[in-house]
């Protein structure tokens, strides 16, 4: 996507402004900085962060040691390094899908929405089935997520191919949609009936052949885990290595160099909305069958959104994401435990988290743009 | 299931103040997006407007004070935005969705000491006696303030963009940047001029909610009513009267099924309180063929290579 406006107005007879630092379109976006600028704006984010919690009258060494130390190296480790699989598996599952799409120039913002209908219908699945055990029951039920997650996505690919809707706007129209549907599930079809008249429906996890238990205990491997790995390999074979992939780069890169060369926009439109949405379908089936347990009214807790820095901050590259999903994770742990210990509010972390995003976004200039100083020169 | 418990006068008087925060942020983002730039922060903006109106209003007590400041808000958190796209030269879609989720994370952190407090109240009929005609005076003249406001910002917008010298530029920049720069215009001044207004107008929109509408400060309150103001800008085919018609249809439904809901009817509550959003969707599906009139150079990055 950045680079589709790169270089657009180079040629211009306009002499620049005759100021002393000017910006130069690069006629390659520089290496070093795609690798420089992620570092740098959490760097950025971590000083402002601190400047932040400062003004929340926190000491703002020891809250930025306590969202990033504390997780990994601190005295109970052994107890949040799991939640960095739990809570870093959904992001990296539903950010790999944003990916594609976003370097397409395909925008869903609606993977919230996707993520939802995805866990009604895994659980939904599960407890059609309830009390039954099986072991046919999860792999139904992994299914049933994914082809939820893909039919909510499906709704503004359709409407973008045949009417040329905007999809930003629908799929992000279909996040609201979507939690009322979650709402009207609690409170009614898949209420527990046995929950004495309280919202949410039976607890996955005392239903042993639903439940997306540890793979390995205490390590918090769960099967999203293994789901989101093999995510990042077919995504990163699928830019790298196919035909497809290549569709999306020169889409996102060069749109009508894309039309001549044949590329069906429709069907990339089709297939980059399906896929992302089929990946967040699959983060919501795997989170209520697993850590989360139940559908509830307050289920969801921003992941799809939060999947969107990660997108950003991960350069949209398959491996990138893996490593701004898990420092996400840990800003989520690490906000808790600030929470907990140092009474930071939760919405500080939101904005810690939305600041970083920034950063990113400015700092993409120095990936783009050469920023020169001194006088312009007389070409 | 009573519908003889809604009171059709009501009912539209009622409609008006809720379409009321729709179209401020609705004609803000005209604007912007008629100088060529895609804000998607109008939900940030709105919900960063609201609480600090609320804030304003109840240290201050007065409303008045309070809506000043909720415009400022927006317009600084639009500050951003602007620096991003214009200096930065940052992605329109990304920066727009980062302004949001950033103004909403701000908004609840700003908030949370004031959730449960009452604000002051702003006065209901300012125009005083013509409000107690039957039928037309609820209708026409029992508004607050802010719902006249709102539609002198549409018509004002209506003038300067069709009548005078300042909207022809702003048109010419958003149709074609790099003819209004070769003709000598300021695209970036002009540009953060349109975003700043576009704040302060969902600012507004914002605080509407929060000190009139609902009236109290809860997180993410404006549910969406930025997102739907924008798929309005779409609607309206960036005109400023049918921004004004749009809103109005939106504001009816919104108001509509929270009436519907208060009667009982047989629909569950959640799924009347899914249709401004659907609505909205089938719209777009409907409209979205006459997008030829979109501004020429909606969307893209402006920058002047010497």
């Amino acid at each position: 996507m950045r680079s589709a406006f790169r270089g657009e107005f180079i040629g211009q007879g306009e002499a620049g402004d005759k100021h002393m630092i000017r910006i130069e379109a690069r006629p390659q976006p520089s290496a070093v900085m795609a690798y420089a600028t992620p570092v740098l704006a959490v760097v950025l984010t971590m000083i402002f962060g601190g400047v932040l919690f400062a003004a929340l009258g926190k000491a703002p060494l020891q809250a930025i040691a306590t969202i990033f130390w504390e997780p990994i190296f601190g005295e109970f480790a052994f107890f949040y390094r799991p939640q960095l699989l739990i809570k870093g598996a959904p992001l990296v599952l539903i950010a790999i899908g944003l990916a594609l799409g976003f370097r397409a120039g395909i925008w869903n913002i609606g993977a919230e929405g996707q993520y939802i209908v995805g866990a009604i219908c895994g659980a939904g699945a599960g407890l059609a089935f309830y009390p039954a055990e099986s072991v046919l029951i999860f792999p139904l039920m992994v299914l049933a997520g994914a082809l939820g997650g893909w039919a909510w996505a499906m709704i503004p690919a359709v409407l973008k191919v045949k009417f040329g809707t905007n999809e930003i706007l629908v799929s992000l129209m279909l996040v609201y949609v979507a939690e009322q549907l979650l709402a009207s599930m609690s409170l009614g079809l898949l209420k527990n009936p046995e929950g004495f008249g309280f919202p949410g429906s039976r607890n996955l996890q005392q239903y042993p052949s639903a439940h997306n238990a540890e793979i390995i205990a205490g390590t918090g491997m769960h099967w999203g885990v293994v789901a989101a790995l093999i995510a990042v390999i077919f995504a990163y074979v699928l830019l790298t290595r196919h035909r497809l992939g290549f569709a999306i780069r020169v889409t996102g890169e060069a749109p009508r160099a894309a039309k001549f060369g044949g590329v069906n926009p429709g069907r990339l439109v089709l297939f980059c909305l399906g896929v992302s949405g089929l990946l967040a379908g699959l983060a919501g089936m795997f989170e209520v069958a697993g850590p989360s347990g139940q559908i509830s009214i307050d289920f969801n807790v921003g992941y799809g959104f939060t999947a969107i820095i990660v997108a950003f901050l991960g350069r949209l590259n398959p491996l990138g994401i893996v490593a701004a999903g898990l420092l996400m994770a840990l800003t989520y742990i690490g906000g808790d435990i600030a929470q907990s210990q140092l009474g930071l509010p939760a919405a500080a972390i939101q904005v810690f988290q939305g600041m970083l995003l920034f950063f990113l976004l400015a700092l993409d200039l120095l990936t783009n743009y050469r920023v020169r100083f001194g006088a312009a020169e007389v070409a | 299931m009573d519908l003889s418990a809604i009171n059709p006068i009501l009912l539209i008087a009622a409609m008006i103040a809720a379409a009321t925060p729709i179209l401020l942020a609705a004609i803000g983002e005209l604007v912007v997006e008629r100088a060529g730039v895609l804000n998607l922060g109008v939900e940030g903006m709105m919900i960063t407007g609201a609480v600090c109106g609320f804030i304003i209003a109840v240290n201050t007590g007065s409303p008045t004070v309070g809506f000043v400041a909720a415009a400022i808000g927006g317009a600084v958190l639009s500050l951003l935005f602007a620096f991003l796209t214009q200096v930065a030269l940052a992605n329109q879609v990304a920066s727009g969705l980062a302004l949001t989720l950033f103004g909403l994370g701000l908004s609840s952190l700003m908030g949370q000491s004031y959730v449960g407090i009452k604000p002051p109240r702003a006065e209901a009929t300012p125009l005083g006696p013509p409000a107690d005609i039957p039928v037309i005076g609820p209708i026409i003249f029992g508004h607050d303030l802010m719902v006249y406001l709102g539609l002198g910002i549409v018509a004002g917008t209506w003038a300067v963009l069709k009548f005078t010298r300042m909207g022809l530029v702003l048109r010419a920049v958003g149709e074609n940047h790099d003819a209004a720069h070769a003709l000598g215009y300021k695209v970036k001044r002009i540009r953060t001029l349109a975003i700043l207004f576009g704040g302060a107008c969902a600012g507004l929109g914002g605080a509407y909610i929060s000190l009139i509408r609902v009236p109290q400060w809860t997180e993410g309150m404006t549910a969406g009513v930025g997102w739907i103001a924008l798929a309005l800008v779409v609607f309206a085919s960036w005109k400023p009267w049918r921004v004004l018609l749009g809103a109005y249809l939106f504001g009816g439904i919104t108001q509509l099924q929270l009436n519907l809901q208060g009667a009982g009817v047989a629909i569950p509550v959640e799924y009347l309180a899914m249709s401004p959003y659907i609505v909205t969707i089938i719209v777009l599906v409907i409209l979205s063929a006459d997008k030829a009139r979109a501004p020429g150079s909606l969307g893209r990055t402006f920058h002047a290579s010497g």
